[in-house]
Parts: C-alpha cells; structure tokens; sequence
C-alpha cells in the first residue's frame, strides 16, 4: 500500500482521501447558551428551547434531539407545539412567526421549517397594533391566536397562515361590552395572555395588560363573561376542569375567578399575595393542576418581598400544607409541569423549570421533591470550563469503577427515570466507550460519557479538599432553618463561583490503563491520583520543585502558591490524590504529561519543566527554560498577555454572573472585574491598528514556556539501544530531550530515577513548539503506555529507523532519530498565514474497507480551518472551514479524540461535536412518530425492543442493572473482535499500519 | 583543532584580549590584542605590516564577522566593530591592493569555500573574468558594503509593481516596518472598486526597511515571498511575513509611482533575477549602505542573489541542534541545592571524556561549535545558560577557514 502510495497514484489518493476522510458538525452537547423560550408537547413527549441567537432545539428521550435554526438572527421569544400535531410555532422578537415540522426521511425524523408568516396590520396603522404579544395554539390543530400590543387577537389557519379576518377579536368590539364602571376601560393595553378552555375549546379567555380578561366565544364571535381585574395581569391560568380562571398580577397578587357566573365581582373567590404585607414583585406564571385524591397543585415564579427577596429566582410549589420556594441561581425563563399517566393528564409527576443557564425537573411525587439529574442539557459551565482531554475507547473496569464512583455522588437525585420520552433513538449503540474530562475554574474535574449522542455526567473530581481555601465549607451546606419565610430551598447546580481561581484546573492526562490520572492548576499545583473504590483518610505528600534553578533578580509577581492541607483528609470512594507538586514560581502549569508505565509525570510552566517521580514521590529533573531577560515571565498570571480579547470577554461573562446574583461577597469581586476591564480596554485604545513585521528573536517575552512535553521509547544516543527519553518543546521553538534511566523494575521503589540532556533543537524560526511525536520504523506513532502490555497495540517498529516529528506553529518538521537532522517539512505560515494552534494524532478508517486506515494529524488552525496532515510524509490531506477565526475562545477549547473527532466550545456552556472521519461519527438518528389523536394506546412505553432509550439515562436501579449487563455484552462481543482482529493481522503479512488496525478495532 | 581548543579556553577567561589570527597569502600570523584599548585602524594597520614582515606593501584590510561574510577594514569604526564582534578569534585577511579588488559580501566567504576552495579570496568561477573587464566602471566601493536588499524579478513584473528582498540574516538590524489595513483602489470591469488591502504603515528608524530605501509607508503589499495575498487578513499577512522573516521577498504596489523602474530588456541575461541600476535613484539617495546601484556592475553580487535563492532551503533548515551524549547527569536527589547539584555535575564532568557531537547550520564549523558548547558546559550554570543562549542566538551561517 504504501509502495503504490509513493508512486503517486494521484487520482487513486484522491479516492483514498475521500474514504478517509470528511468534515461534520454532529451534534451540540450541554447546555444552549442564553435560552428565551421553552415549549412542551404532552402529546410528543418533546421539549422545546429556543435561544436568543436565534435556535430551536427540540429534546425527547435521551438520544433524540433536533436541531434547527432562524435565518433571520433574532431572538425566539415564544415557542408553542400544535397541539396533538408534529409542528411547532416560534416566535421571534422581529415579530415574524415561523411554523417547523419533524419530518420522516429514509426513517429519520428531520425539524424542517415550512412556513413563515408576519401579521400585516391595515395599511397606516401602527406597527404596535399588529406586535405580536400573545399566542395561543388552538387544541382543533388548525387555529392560531395571536394577541398583540395592539389590544386585538389576530386569527389566523394553519398550516398556510391564511388570516381568517372575520373572525378577529377586535378591541373595539371588546371594549364596548366593558362594564362602565371598570376603571381601565379607556386603555385595555395590549394582550398579555391567552388561555383555552380545557373542556370547551370555543371558548377563550384574553386577558389585558391593564386586568381585564374576557372570556370570548371563538363560534359565535361575542364576549361572554368579563373579569375586571384592576392590576396589571401578568398571566392566566384556566384550570382543569374549566370552572376557575387563576390570574396573576404584577403586585405579587394572584385571584381565583369562578367562570360562567354573570356577575363576577362577587364571585372573585379569592385573591392573595402569598409573600405579601410588604410590597412584592410580579407573579409572572401561574399553573395550578389536580390532583385525583386530595388538594391540587399551586405553582408560581416570583411573587416574592421587593425590598429583600427581590434577586431571587424562585418558584413556589405548593401542596396541601407544603409549601416551597425552589432557589434558582439563575433567572427563571419558563416552567411547565407534566402530568402523570398515559395521556400525561394525571396527577403532576414533574415540573421542568428552564432557567437562564440549566434545566432543572423536580420530581413531585416523591418525598422532598428531589431533583432527576438530566441526561442531556447538563449545563457544563457550571463552573466555567478552563481546559479539557478526551480519552477513546476506555476499557470496561475502568468505565465501570468511576460510574460506580460517580452514581455514590449522586444518591440526592431522584429514582424515577426521566419523564420526558418522546422519540425513539434510533443510533446504534456507541462503538466504544469515550471519556471527556473537563477541568473548571472551581478545582473540580468532570467526567463526561462521550460515547454518545447525549454528553452524560458521569463523576465528578473536586480538588479543592487538598487546599486551605477561604471558602467557609458550612456556608455552603446551609439552606433549611426552620420556619424560614419564604421557605428557600437552593436547586440546581449552576454555581460559577470559585472560591479561589488559582484552584483551577489547566491540564489534564489520564492514563485509561492503570487508572492513574494527574491534573494541573493555575498556581503551579500538580496532584498525581489514583482511582479508588474506597472512601479513604489521606495525608497527601508535596513537594515543592523550584523551576528556577538559581536565576537570580527575579521577582514573582504573581498569586502565591496554595496552602496545602497538612492534616489527613477524608476523601470519598473514586480519584483520590497521593502525592503533590508545586511549582515555584507557581506560575501556571503549561503543559502536562503522565507515564503510568514509568510511573514519572512531566510537567512544566513558563519558567521551566521538570519531571517527577511519583513512585519514590521525588524529583527526578528540573530545568529552567527562562530567558534571563524575560520579565514579563515574571510577572505572575498570564492573562494580561494572553489575548486581550479573551480576557475582555472573560471579565465581561464575570461580570455578567455577578449580575445573575449580588450576593455581599460578591460585590468585592464585581468591582475587580471593572477595574480590571477598564484596565484592559486602556491598553487597547493604546495599540493602534498595526502589526509590527519582526523576526522573532530569542529576546522575546514567553520564549521559555514550555508548550508541550512527552515521553518517548526510541533511539536517542545511538540507533541499536532505544531509551526511554523525555521532550518539551518551549515557546520560543526549543526542543529539549532527556534521556531517561530507569532502575530494573524490582528495584524500581529504591533505585533514582535519572535523566540527562541528550539533545537540544532551536528552531531556526523560534515559532512556538506546539507537539512533539516520535514516528517508529514504519512511520506510524510510537503507542500509548500500556496499550502494549494490555494488547491493544502492537509493539512499534524497532528495526528500522525513528523519526521526531516537531509540530510548531508555522511548520511541521520530521527529523531522523538519533542523529537529528532535518529530513521533511510542512511550512503551513509561510504558505496561507495560518498558525497551528490545536494538534492531535488521530486514526482515520476507511469507510469502504474495514482493514484500511491511516494515521494523521488533526489540526485546527487559528483561522478555525481544520485540517488533516498525513503521517510520515507531512502532507496536507484536507482542509474545512470549521469555527469563525474571531471565536479566540472556540478555537483555544478545540480538543481532538483518537479517532478524528473533535470537541469545541461554541459558547460557554456547550461543546459542539464534529468529525473529520468517516467510520467515526457520532450525530443524533431518531425518529418521531405523529401522535395518534386519541385512542388508548400507550405512550408511556416506548420499549417495543429494538435499541431505543439509552441506557444510561435510566435511573431505575432495575433498568440500570440491564443497562449494565448489556454494557458488558457488547464489550464482550468487542474483545472478542479485537481478538479476531489481532489474530488475522498477525496471519497476514501486512504489518505495516498494524496497530492502527488494532486500534480501529478497539474502536 | 584540539590543541586550539586548549588554548583558547584559558584566553577566553582573560576578558579584555581578543585573539588575532591574520592571514597574508599563505602565512599565518598570531597575537592578542587588547580589547578596550586597541587603538585607531592606522596603528592597526601598521601593526599587521610589521608582524607579516610588509612594510610599504599596500594592502587591504578584511575581518571575518561571525556570520560568515568577509568584511573591510579601512577605518577606525570598522576596525573597533572587528575588534569587538571577534567571537572569540578575529580573522584578518590581508590582500595586496593591486590584486584584483576583493568582493566583500554576504556568504561571500562560504561560496568561496564551496565553490572552488581556493585560498586566496579572489572572485569565484567566471565572475573574475567579468569583474577584470569592467573594473573601470565601479560607481562606489561595493566591496565596503554588505548586500542588505535587491529589487528582483524586474523583468516579469508588472512596471508599477516592485520585488523587494530583504536580507536579515547576518545583520542585527530589525527588520524595522510595520503593516496596516487598508483599502486600495482598483479599476475593474465594474468600473473603479474599493477592495481591502494591506499596506505599510510605518517605518521604524534605523531598520532595514527604511534603510534599504526600497520600502515607503503607504506601499500596497501584494505578495509574500511570491504568495498573493488579497483576501487575507491583517494578521495572516503578519504571520506570514515573520515567517519569512530570515528572507523575505514582499512585493509592492508603492505609493510613489515615480521611482519605479523602467524595463531594460537587454539586462535579463541573469534568468529571471536581475538587479537593476536605476533603482539606484531610490537606493543612493534614502540609504548609505544600500549595494543595489553596484549589483548591476558586478555581475558577481547579481549572482549572489541566485544563489540564494537556490539556498532558500538550506538556509531555512538552520535549525541549531546540540547532541550530547552524556553531559550533566542528574542525581536523582532532589536538586534543591544548586552549589550541590553544580559539584556533582563536575564531578561527572570530569570523570569522563566528552564524547559529544555539534550539528550546526550550513557551514559553521566544527571547532567554533566545539568551543561553545564546551564553554556552555563550564562554568556555573546561569553562566552556561546564557552562554549557550548567546550562541544559539546565531543562527545564520557560521565560518571556518
């Protein structure tokens, strides 16, 4: 294959390059960023969201979701399902209505828009009188009521959006049948809501900005009972069984009116501000549902005391003699309540709260309504994501010791499954088991399911504990003391509060073998862990490594190091850290890397690398990589010199969070962030729009930050003994290697480790060394640690000589090994400007043949191109447009898998997927069926066999246990594959691209 | 070469003597010179006269500057630049006057060597016939100068357009220039049309853009070392010029048209690199230093630019690379004493020999790399490393003669 290859088979390539490769954007994981709107179909099972960018996502059982998009980029304000029907009615704020539809192709549902539609007042009327204000989707299917700021009710048919002008509710025709008496008659104001009769569908209820609802037969066009609220309504609520009318007021109030009755004054049953004496803000929603035995639901957000509640986010449950407020971290867009049973008309089961930055669904039937975790909309800012590494095919034990882990931090959650089903998931089980980790500013590690289609929470790793931290850890823990009034209690997980931000987390490497995993923070902290089942007392070992080796006339600016806790300390069954090493200066570690064969983890920051031994918990190396000249290495935290635009946008979002709540200690940290925004923008207005044309030279600033390290078993001194040996490529395009000698493995615990200079590369074009890979004898990336002696990859190629690719910014470089001397290159800056800034090997299939594939780079570009560049020829492959070169943050968050997928951050708070292979794609396949009109049949049970619900989003401890065994099957039935795998490979003679092979077939 | 080494390392210790190694024809002379106060170019002059046993033979004075280029030394600021870039040897080479004039330039020394390592520096290959023919018509001195820009590809480029080439490397001047956005005026088949460009904002002062005098402010950017670059941003142009930086080669539509060069179709004999003589206008009168008015008359430095390019490669592969084989051990204590770690690393110092190999760009030879990375492992380590920085901060081209 690769003798043809050589030949230049220029057409057979092509060919090739079109098996191996395309660009997808699958599949948008977490949580949509600044939703507007949210709709629910009881008859779907679906949930909608739409965004203020302009998106409307739809969410049934895990695994089924749609996506779609407004052309026009205007927020959503309003989203409503056609009742019994597949389509869906969005508002936006320019006022234009848009009808979408799931629609069957080739077994696929797909959300489709198939109409638009923009109410046209009469010729000179003002544009209020056709503002959109209120929308009612009639239950016939057929009608859609638009009230506007106007005071008119536009009726219109769907689909086709044809106006039905005769049957219009005009205000005029409203305002003269107004009792005299009414104080608001002169000036109704606009629609504020509209509301069906449940059991008579002619009849609606319109209420007015200014109080007044009337009740308005849709068949014989005339008003049939007025009810003359006096404050400013804010919504309604026709209950069940159509006999009450709830309407809730912008003075915190809420009022019961009996319907049917003449005369409505006295029939005003009750009226209440539940939080009342002192003044309260306005009730912005109000449901109140049945309950078959006992007394109903009431549910209400806000209503809360002005004066000291008036910044809470809150909605009111209440039962019987229960009453709550849930405590919301963020501001509250909708909720809606679904009901129990097969028509979902039963007694409520569970409310579904969107809030500004979650989603959060209470379960109301069991004791304490706890809260169901999420299988998807997971919101993964919860504190704010500062780096992220992705580990392919993980093996099974390791995969079921942390979700054991993970399911201990989570017995808070409700055991009912999640309530919202529709769809049927159609996407074949994941191939393998994929692990995202995301490190957060709070110190916390997060361990996402990447497998699938729904980015799932799996554990979670808090670091914090290892530290003294300001934080006051009761604080926290507080909310229940009794007889509190309002009666608070704290829900969701939406929390961007960091106790300290130099507990955040900037690298991560976890070794998937032996379940060693090692994490790096902001001041210089490297905690080495290892997963346990159980709860342990630790005393962690530190060790304080001082990068600077003697340079002298320097001064730290920056944070100092963390206060390291001295006393054991109690840590829960999972990742529990034994040992840990601190940077001094305790600059930002930079780069990060672990060898759980060698047990050795390198580490480095912008004064130097060093590498540690966490067997005998020693140092083995330290270098300092600092130019004498650099101050500004000096200087403490890199942000100032980062990108200007990131931090700007980082203070911008900190203030914003600040905003969401301005709790007394936070005022502190509010007035930082402006002072340093304002800091900021000065520095900008200084830089004029210019770019200075210089070569890089060995005096500039951040030359010695080590961008890159790893470890390598290849030919440093001579070609006949391989060594081990570590790498660390710098800023300024220096490439150090070390040789590495380690004591035969019974006296591994007792004998030093030792390293030694072997080889130092200065790039001639000094740009930053972004990777460093050692190619084996046939070209193909030296393996993983471990993978060997597990199996799953076979032993590189010793005969034959290594080569040393160095990837820097602007070039890529292979170098023979040992004698380093410059044999092929790839110059990417020279040729189009663009620089690497996110690389990763990867391993392509063919889609055509199951035997066939290549090892590649992925790279990402900052000009957010990604592509692909062939191993060991360094050539360019392909190229597409990925992620807008302005999302600095975007392109900065890119992180490759091991199989050409890729990960970036399309807004704070969702990762979007994309796939440059063919064979390994993951994007949603599901099907929506339309709902019957009525009948008996059984929505509640999905299962009729077939791969439908995944399995992980069960919560039921019986399914768990099913979802579990079937879980090991299909690794079974893998291992059985891989084994196949291994076995013909080593039957043929094509041995070349052998362990990529093996690869695949753990894949 | 090892005996030299054991020389040097002591008289490197001595700070304030330079050591001199001149040559006349084929002998070889040595002496130290004192470093703070070596007095004018005349003393010096005559200092070399009667160490080679010359007196009243006129001769000319060139050094070897640490890049490789074979430099004059006719005056007093000359020779203290000599005396105090000699790193750590001063080269001198004398020549009689009345010898064909030697042709001081870039890799002068080097193509010398390559091509037919002669020893005494006369004019490679069939230059030396032309340079006798034509000596009478030498504008200026081209053989004081280093060549530091040319105008190039003259003869496929549009009149209004101009090929401009900077030579970084060897000089320690900035590359001095900066870029803005901007917008540019096109006539097209829709009429006139605003289309975004690039364009050169400023000139620092003392750069090589400014004092090459080929380079305006306000001149459009077209090309990046023959890379169009409409449709690209202000920060891909950036990056591409600093990646180009050691030899860079923009185009530019500049702003003052009236310079522009006219076309001789008879001056092309060069391939498609010709320097040209009426740029000469431009270059004499911005610039001291600028070769661009003798290229023309010295077939040799028109070759010179060829050469180069041909070497584009080479020279982009100068990646400084030290292997050592076994150097510095770390104890696996914990380092946390330097005097500690200093004195173990002595002792591995001295307790074996030093089998270490030093791969240097182009031609730098052996025994210059040899010191330096012996004197980077010396003395203590903040010492080493910034001696080692110093040295790696070389990274043009380096001599041995």
């Amino acid at each position: 294959m690769k003798r043809f290859r050589r030949h230049g088979h220029e057409s057979h390539r092509d060919r090739l390059k079109q098996e191996l490769f395309q660009f997808n954007k699958t599949v948008e994981h977490g949580f949509p960023h600044q939703p507007s709107a949210l709709g629910y179909s009881p008859s779907l099972q679906l949930l909608a969201i739409g965004t203020r960018s302009g998106a409307i996502k739809l969410y049934g059982a895990p695994g089924v979701e749609f996506m779609g998009l407004h052309d026009e980029n205007a927020a959503v304000t309003q989203v409503h399902f056609m009742p019994h029907q597949v389509e869906l009615v969005t508002l936006l704020d320019d006022n234009s209505l848009h009808m979408w539809t799931l629609k069957g192709h080739n077994g696929l549902s797909e959300l489709l828009e198939i109409g638009r539609f923009t109410l046209m007042g009469p010729p000179g009327a003002p544009p209020s009188v056709t503002r959109v204000t209120a929308v009612l989707a009639h239950s016939s299917g057929e009608l859609l009521l638009l009230g506007t700021e106007g005071g008119h009710v536009f009726i219109v048919e769907v689909p086709g959006f044809r106006e039905l002008e005769e049957r219009n509710i005009s205000l005029d025709q409203v305002a003269s049948s107004v009792p005299d008496d009414y104080i608001g008659r002169r000036n109704l104001e606009h629609v504020e809501a509209l509301q069906e009769n449940p059991v008579q569908s002619n009849q609606v209820v319109v209420g007015y900005g200014r109080g007044l609802m009337v009740i308005w037969d849709l068949e014989k066009q005339c008003a049939i009972q007025h009810i003359p609220a006096t404050q400013q309504l804010e919504s309604m609520w026709w209950t069940e069984d159509g006999s009450y009318i709830l309407s809730s007021h912008s003075d915190g109030s809420y009022c019961r009116w009996m319907v049917g009755v003449e005369d409505v004054n006295e029939e005003e049953e009750k009226s209440d501000i539940p939080y009342g004496h002192f003044p309260c803000k306005a009730i912005s929603k109000i449901v109140q549902l049945p309950t078959r035995e006992g007394p109903p639901f009431l549910l209400f957000s806000g209503g809360m005391p002005r004066a000291s509640y008036g910044d809470r986010h809150c909605i009111t449950v209440n039962h019987s003699k229960t009453q709550v407020a849930l405590d919301f971290t963020s501001r509250i867009i909708d909720f809606f309540v679904i009901g129990d049973g097969p028509q979902h008309t039963g007694d409520p089961s569970a409310l579904v709260v969107l809030v500004e930055e979650e989603l959060v669904v209470i379960d109301l039937q069991s004791e304490g309504w706890p809260v169901i975790q999420t299988p998807y909309l997971v919101p993964l800012h919860s504190s704010a994501i500062t780096c992220s590494h992705h580990v392919s095919a993980i093996p099974l034990k390791l995969w079921e010791r942390i979700l054991t882990a993970g399911a201990l931090q989570n017995t808070h959650y409700s055991k009912k499954p999640w309530p919202i089903t529709g769809g049927q998931n159609l996407a074949s089980d994941p191939p393998q088991r994929d692990l995202l980790l995301t490190g957060h500013e709070d110190g916390t590690v997060r361990f996402w399911d990447a497998s699938g289609v729904c980015l799932f929470p799996m554990y979670k790793l808090s670091t914090a504990s290892v530290f003294h931290t300001d934080a006051d850890p009761n604080e926290n823990l507080n909310p229940g003391t009794e007889g509190e009034w309002p009666p608070f209690r704290k829900v969701g997980c939406f929390d961007p509060y960091s106790d300290d931000p130099r507990l955040g987390i900037q690298k991560i490497h976890l070794c998937k073998y032996s379940g060693y995993l090692t994490v790096a923070g902001t001041a210089g902290q490297i905690l080495v862990l290892e997963l346990n089942d159980e709860a342990a007392e630790l005393t962690v070992e530190v060790k304080v490594v001082d990068l600077l080796q003697g340079q002298e006339g320097f001064r730290w600016k920056g944070h100092t190091r963390l206060d390291v806790r001295e006393e054991p300390v109690q840590f829960p069954p999972g990742f529990q850290p034994f040992t840990l090493v601190q940077c001094q200066p305790p600059a930002v570690v930079t780069a990060l890397t672990l060898h759980s064969e060698w047990k050795v983890v390198g580490f480095g920051t912008s004064h130097g690398f060093g590498l540690y031994d966490y067997q005998q918990k020693n140092n083995v190396l330290v270098k300092c990589t600092l130019n004498p000249s650099d101050q500004l290495a000096m200087e403490g935290p890199l942000s100032r010199v980062k990108s200007i635009k990131k931090s700007l946008r980082q203070s911008f979002r900190r203030i914003r969070r600040s905003r969401v709540s301005l709790r007394k200690h936070h005022v502190n940290k509010l007035q930082e962030a402006n002072a340093r925004l304002e800091a900021e923008l000065a520095e900008m207005e200084l830089a004029p729009v210019q770019r200075k044309i210089e070569a890089r030279s060995s005096d500039d600033s951040f030359t010695g930050l080590v961008r890159t390290l790893y470890f390598a078993d290849t030919f440093l001194s001579d070609s006949s003994h391989n060594t081990a040996s570590l790498w660390a490529g710098t800023n300024g395009g220096c490439v150090f290697a070390y040789m590495l000698r380690f004591p035969p493995v019974e006296r591994r615990a007792d004998e030093p480790v030792s390293a030694q200079p072997a080889k130092e590369i200065q790039l001639m074009h000094r740009a930053p060394v972004v990777g460093i890979v050692v190619l084996d004898g046939h070209g193909a990336p030296l393996p993983e640690p471990l993978e060997v002696a597990h199996d799953l990859a076979r032993l590189p190629e010793m005969q034959g000589s290594h080569h040393l690719l160095v990837i820097s910014e602007e070039q890529f470089k292979v170098f023979t090994l040992p004698k380093v001397s410059a044999k092929m290159k790839l110059k990417l800056t020279a040729i189009d400007g663009s620089r690497v800034r996110r690389v990763g090997v990867a391993w392509f299939g063919s889609n055509r043949t199951e035997d066939y594939g290549e090892s590649g780079l992925a790279v990402l570009t900052n000009q957010g191109d990604v592509h692909v560049v062939s191993l060991p020829h360094v050539k360019m492959q392909v190229q597409y447009p990925c992620i807008r070169r302005e999302d600095v943050s975007g392109i900065a968050s890119c992180v490759f898998t091991k199989h050409g997928q890729g990960f970036y951050l399309i807004s704070p708070s969702e990762f979007e997927r994309f796939s440059l292979s063919t064979r390994c794609v993951v994007e949603p396949r599901c099907l929506v069926a339309p709902p019957l009109h009525s009948g008996s049949f059984d929505q509640h049970q999905p299962q009729h066999g077939g791969p439908s619900s995944a399995p992980r989003s069960t919560q039921d401890g019986e399914d768990a246990e099913s979802a579990a065994r079937r879980v090991m099957e299909h690794a079974l039935l893998n291992d059985e594959k891989v084994l196949q795998e291994i076995q013909k490979s080593l039957e043929g003679d094509q041995v070349s691209f052998l362990e990529n092979n093996v690869k695949s077939a753990v894949a | 070469m090892s005996r030299q080494q054991q020389h040097r390392t002591p008289i490197r210790l001595i700070d304030n003597l330079v050591e001199v190694k001149s040559k006349f024809e084929a002998e070889y002379r040595r002496f130290a010179l004192k470093r703070n106060g070596p007095g004018g170019f005349q003393e010096f002059y005559h200092l070399l006269q009667t160490i080679h046993s010359i007196r009243g033979v006129d001769v000319l004075l060139g050094y070897a500057d640490i890049h490789g280029d074979l430099l004059p030394i006719n005056n007093d600021d000359n020779f203290q630049k000599a005396v105090s870039s000699a790193n750590p040897l001063l080269r001198i080479i004398i020549t009689k006057k009345e010898d064909e004039p030697v042709v001081f330039a870039t890799n002068s020394l080097q193509r010398r060597r390559k091509g037919a390592g002669l020893m005494a520096p006369r004019p490679a290959g069939s230059g030396s016939i032309h340079s006798k023919n034509k000596s009478g018509i030498i504008i200026s001195e081209p053989l004081n100068f280093r060549q530091i820009s040319s105008i190039i590809d003259v003869d496929i480029l549009p009149e209004t357009h101009r090929r401009v080439r900077l030579h970084k490397h060897g000089t320690n001047k900035p590359l001095g220039f900066y870029i803005r956005d901007g917008v540019s005026m096109k006539v097209t088949s829709q009429g006139v049309e605003k289309i975004p460009g690039v364009f050169i904002s400023r000139l620092v002062r003392g750069g090589l853009a400014e004092s090459t005098g080929l380079l305006g402010v306000n001149d459009e950017i077209l090309e990046v070392n023959g890379i169009d670059v409409a449709g690209k941003s202000l920060d891909q142009v950036t990056d591409m010029m600093v990646a180009n930086s050691h030899n860079l080669i923009v185009t530019v539509k500049p702003a003052n048209q009236r310079n522009n060069v006219v076309h001789r179709s008879s001056k092309t004999s060069m391939g498609n690199s010709g320097s040209v003589g009426s740029a000469g206008s431009t270059g004499s009168a911005l610039s001291h230093d600028s070769p661009s008015p003798a290229s023309q008359s010295n077939p040799i430095t028109a070759s010179s630019s060829i050469a180069e390019g041909d070497s584009d490669d080479e020279e982009d592969d100068g990646d400084l690379i030290l292997e050592n084989d076994s150097l510095m051990l770390y104890s696996s204590h914990p380092l946390t004493h330097s005097g500690n770690a200093n004195a173990d690393r002595d002792a591995a110092f001295r307790g074996r020999p030093l089998p270490q190999s030093v791969s240097m760009p182009s031609s730098m030879g052996a025994s210059l790399g040899h010191s330096s990375a012996l004197s980077a492992h010396n003395g203590n380590p903040t010492h080493a490393a910034s001696s080692s920085q110093e040295n790696m901060r070389e990274d043009g081209n380096t001599i041995t003669l």
